[in-house]
């Protein structure tokens, strides 16, 4: 680039551009200057006075010492951050900090690893020269997530501004003055946001600490192991914590193509699952209706010689998408091996009509970094905070930025940025996607045409069509179908009618996965229709709706909770029962498997395997093992090495899951990643009546996988429409005589539950919003489905 | 990143035209013009002012939370505005404020006698109200009238080169 400027810091050359901040040049040469309150990902406040240096422009040497964070370079610039007066500077500033700081680091959780006493070794007096009372802070409860000692707070202000600029939330202010100034929520609410937890890690002191790790470890008996987060499709980059083989924390690591540098709550508290009391730790049988934990020898003995007898027909496994993709290509390779074609992996989806002509190998639409320069994103179905707290954080930075953000969903989401929100009853969500079809002018062909061709475009739905033409001119856009779309009964229809906008509108059609390798399922072949390297098969097996309708004779579980993992955990639970025999690979003794499973084999969980996931963007991130599964558990890889080798299978000789990867590596190929259909759909009919009452069951944010489940601190934290309840808009609510707090009777397909009714209004009259994988659901049928309701009361009298 | 972050807004599920009164709306959308688009937040400081003197004196959580939504922002941005400043105060009042000036030069010139004087005759510190409810004694910062020290300014009249005396035919004048 022609326009780099030269300047000098410390007697080195370092190249910048115009604008640049001296301490971001010097952080790139690795020249360090301590610092508080400058963070890369924020903005700059040059309130800590902490990166003071002297510097000469145009050989005029600036009067005072300046703030490297907040002085732009200019051509010529020297800059001095070793000098006598800029240590002198340096050491000044120390001083002031450290006079309202305790000096009792070794009863500090941060102690070890504090930015204050790494710069207080090199900066600080041997002795304070500060003799008078200290500032003592109460402190203040921002839930169970965040430890708080806000006496030791040296207000760099990084949590405040983290809350405004990345969370898009101010929970935390700087209120009072001087030495009155408090960092505080100001009326004591508990902290939620879904990425709260980052401003742990930004807090430069021990002030905002980890709650669940508080106390329990130091810095320096820590081993740091990567791994990468198993739940959402972004698979954010982790640092696993680990003391005497137990992961105590989880921080971030630095991937401005993934995960920038921060995770969710959701990446940073889950591995408190790990340590759950039931975790399944030996294998186990169940004899005459108890469960015998036997020897991993009898256990597999039992499971080669049920399986090899049984007949494949009518054979179905289960596989759960946040599985590694070593673990889905040996559970599929073993399963096909057998003669199985009835695998499933979309273990939350229930409209399988396109599955002829669906991409083989759907991906995001556009790399994860990439979300942020769209100019348009249409978000059909999507809960998009709880489903995928990154993406959405992604999606906020695009719309700051100037591009137009639309959502079309059943309920009207708490976004923090601008979008032009359209909530449609369930029912009607294909018939608003045909209106903004018929509004960019689409021809009416494919599985909608009917519905296009019927469709009249209202006001908003216009809006949305606009917002995406608008677009087209710049860097592209994005239509992407979240969970509650692939949720949907009309899924398929859906999924044409988005691909419809796509392409009219020019922009790209794409897809927010909600497991950890949802990509990667397709890929490894776990889907009765694709096979290893994502291509198609010519024999498709049933999907999982074939399966939940005449269930399998035998069942294979793999990190599946039938009662919460699955579309409809009525059915789900009926089909275990009615098998005949049931294999459960898991890493939890849940009571749903032991209700419903004959044999359970102990698998690690995550950190206790090493595998690959897929994430959102295609890319294949690969983690090792941090610590040893629990008891006799073992790795998912090598419980599928082995079975293959008891059921004679040929080339189950994998020394490694790198070795079962890189041969997964070798089918995949040069595959790229599309979502195009791969041929036009005939005309589909909706199946979700127009008009009625559906339920519509979003998964919580706490509630996405089994380890999530059992992370007591996620648990305790409150999110939005996550505890079971009917959420009902107050005007249907009051059409079916309901009022806040009263009791209704739920039926879903005969089964029933009771339980209490909450108002929302931002839910459509439609919807009737009743969580699912949470303890209760299980006893509805399908997650997105009709529905009826009625007064507790009225049925009782 | 750069130092104009514009600030965070926050749509509040609110009705703007139920809050505050007619008069104190228009007041304030007065106000809202002489800022740019994007940093109508900036009207907060002239807007507290406005809510404060129509309510006695004083800022309550509940006209702080109403202005934020009025004005599209955080809560808390507004609770830091607030309690920044002295000129806000957030618990009642006395009908009237005497704000002494306890900076350098009104101190050097003897405002610490002036607060002591009203101390001992009133039987107000700093901060506190008289019995009768008559005045709110406040002890604040610079009030940039250096040149005439010590300077009291009562309500919103500034009063220079005051002796305790002076300060008490002030305080005889407020009903």
């Amino acid at each position: 680039m022609t326009d780099k400027i030269t300047i000098e810091i410390d007697g080195r050359a370092c190249e910048a551009a115009p604008g640049e901040m001296i301490i971001a040049v010097a952080d790139r040469e690795g020249i360090t200057i301590p610092r508080f309150c400058y963070h890369k990902k924020l903005s700059i406040a040059a309130n800590c006075r902490m990166c003071l240096v002297e510097a000469e422009a145009g050989g005029r040497p600036f009067p005072k010492p300046v703030p490297a964070c907040a002085t732009p370079v200019s051509d010529g610039m020297k800059v001095q951050t070793r000098s006598p007066k800029a240590i002198d500077a340096q050491e000044g500033t120390m001083e002031f900090l450290l006079i309202n700081h305790p000096l009792d680091c070794p009863i500090c959780d941060q102690g070890g690893e504090c930015e204050l006493q790494d710069v207080a070794m090199g900066y600080g007096g041997d002795v304070s020269r500060y003799s008078e009372r200290k500032r003592v802070v109460e402190d203040e409860d921002l839930g169970p997530l965040i430890a708080t000692e806000m006496t030791r707070c040296i207000h760099c202000t990084r949590c405040v501004r983290f809350g405004a600029e990345i969370a898009g939330v101010r929970e935390l202010g700087a209120t009072g003055r001087g030495e009155t100034m408090r960092i505080g929520t100001f009326t004591a609410v508990a902290v939620e946001h879904e990425l709260s937890g980052n401003v742990i890690d930004l807090c430069p002191v021990g002030a905002l600490t980890s709650k669940p790790y508080r106390f329990q470890a130091r810095a320096w008996e820590l081993t740091g192991r990567d791994s990468i987060s198993p739940h959402d499709g972004v698979g954010a980059n982790l640092r696993l914590h680990v003391r005497r083989d137990q992961v105590l924390r989880v921080h971030p690591n630095d991937n401005e193509t993934v995960n920038e540098t921060w995770i969710a709550d959701r990446d940073r508290f889950s591995y408190e699952g790990l340590y759950a009391a039931d975790r399944l730790t030996q294998p186990m049988i169940k004899r005459d209706g108890a469960w015998q934990a036997v020897a991993w020898g009898e256990a597999m003995t039992l499971v080669a010689e049920r399986l090899k007898a049984a007949d494949p027909a009518t054979s179905g496994w289960w596989l759960a998408p946040n599985a590694t993709l070593e673990e889905l290509y040996l559970a599929q390779r073993v399963a096909r091996g057998l003669g199985v074609a009835d695998i499933d992996s979309r273990l939350r989806q229930q409209d399988f009509r396109d599955d002829a002509v669906a991409p083989l190998r759907p991906w995001l639409g556009c790399t994860i970094a990439e979300l942020e320069t769209r100019r348009a994103i249409l978000v059909i179905g999507s809960d998009l905070r709880q489903e995928q707290p990154l993406l959405a954080h992604r999606i906020r930075k695009a719309a700051l930025a100037g591009a137009g953000v639309g959502c079309v969903n059943p309920l009207e989401l708490e976004l923090n940025h601008a979008a032009t929100q359209l909530v449609v009853d369930p029912a009607a969500l294909p018939a608003a996607l045909a209106a903004i079809a018929k509004a960019l002018d689409c021809a009416p062909e494919g599985a909608g045409a009917a519905l296009i061709a019927a469709a009249e475009p209202d006001e908003a739905q216009r809006a949305l069509a606009e917002l995406l033409r608008a677009g087209e001119a710049g860097q592209g856009g994005l239509v992407a179908l979240g969970a509650l779309a692939v949720a949907h009964p009309d899924y398929a229809l859906i999924r044409a009618l988005a691909e419809t906008i796509a392409t009219t509108s020019g922009c790209a059609l794409g897809w927010l996965p909600a497991a950890a390798n949802s990509v990667g399922a397709h890929l490894a072949g776990a889907l009765p229709q694709v096979g290893p390297g994502g291509v198609a098969l010519e024999r498709p097996g049933r999907a999982l709706d074939a399966m939940l309708a005449e269930a399998p004779r035998t069942l294979v579980l793999w990190g599946v909770e039938p009662d919460r993992d699955l579309i409809d955990p009525a059915r789900a639970m009926a089909a275990c029962e009615q098998a005949e025999f049931v294999v459960a690979c898991s890493a939890f003794r849940s009571p749903s498997l032991e209700a419903g499973a004959d044999v359970l084999l102990p698998i690690g969980a995550f950190a206790e395997t090493s595998g690959t996931f897929v994430n959102a963007s295609g890319v294949w991130q690969s983690f090792q093992g941090a610590v040893a599964p629990p008891g006799e558990a073992r790795p998912g890889w090598k419980v599928l090495r082995v079975l293959g080798n008891l059921l004679d299978l040929r080339g189950f000789d994998y020394v490694s899951a790198a070795g079962v990867r890189e041969e997964l590596a070798e089918c995949c190929g040069e595959a790229v990643h599309d979502n195009a259909a791969r041929a036009a759909l005939g005309a589909l009919e909706p199946r979700l009546a127009e008009g009625g009452l559906a339920r519509v069951g979003g998964v919580p944010i706490y509630a996405l996988d089994a380890l999530v489940r059992r992370a007591p601190a996620l648990q305790r934290t409150a999110m939005p429409r996550a505890a079971l309840a009917l959420y009902l808009h107050p005007e249907r609510a009051a059409a079916l005589g309901l009022e806040e707090g009263a009791e209704a009777t739920l039926s879903q397909g005969g089964r029933t539950l009771d339980c209490e009714v909450r108002l929302d209004a931002r839910l459509a009259p439609g919807c009737a919003w009743v969580p699912a994988a949470v303890a209760g659901s299980e006893r509805l049928g399908a997650q997105i489905g009709p529905i009826e309701i009625t007064a507790a009361g009225a049925q009782r009298g | 990143m750069s130092f104009r972050t514009t600030p965070l807004t926050v749509a509040h599920d609110r009705d703007k035209s139920t809050l505050f009164t007619a008069e104190l709306r228009e007041a304030i959308d007065a106000l809202l013009t002489r800022y740019p688009e994007d940093w109508q937040q900036s009207a907060v400081m002239p807007a507290l002012t406005l809510l404060q003197d129509a309510n006695g004196g004083w800022l309550t959580r509940e006209l702080m939370d109403d202005l934020a939504a009025y004005l599209d922002m955080p809560e808390v941005a507004v609770y830091e505005v607030a309690t920044f400043y002295g000129m806000y105060d957030l618990e009642p009042q006395g009908r009237h404020k005497v704000c002494v000036c306890n900076s350098v030069s009104c101190m050097l010139r003897g405002s610490e006698t002036l607060i002591e004087h009203v101390g001992e005759k009133y039987g107000v510190g700093p901060g506190e109200t008289t019995a009768d409810g008559r005045f709110t004694l406040k002890e604040v910062e610079c009030l940039g009238a250096c040149r005439h020290a010590p300077a009291v300014l009562v309500d919103k009249t500034y009063h220079e080169n005051l002796s305790p005396e002076a300060l008490d035919e002030l305080i005889d004048g407020l009903e």
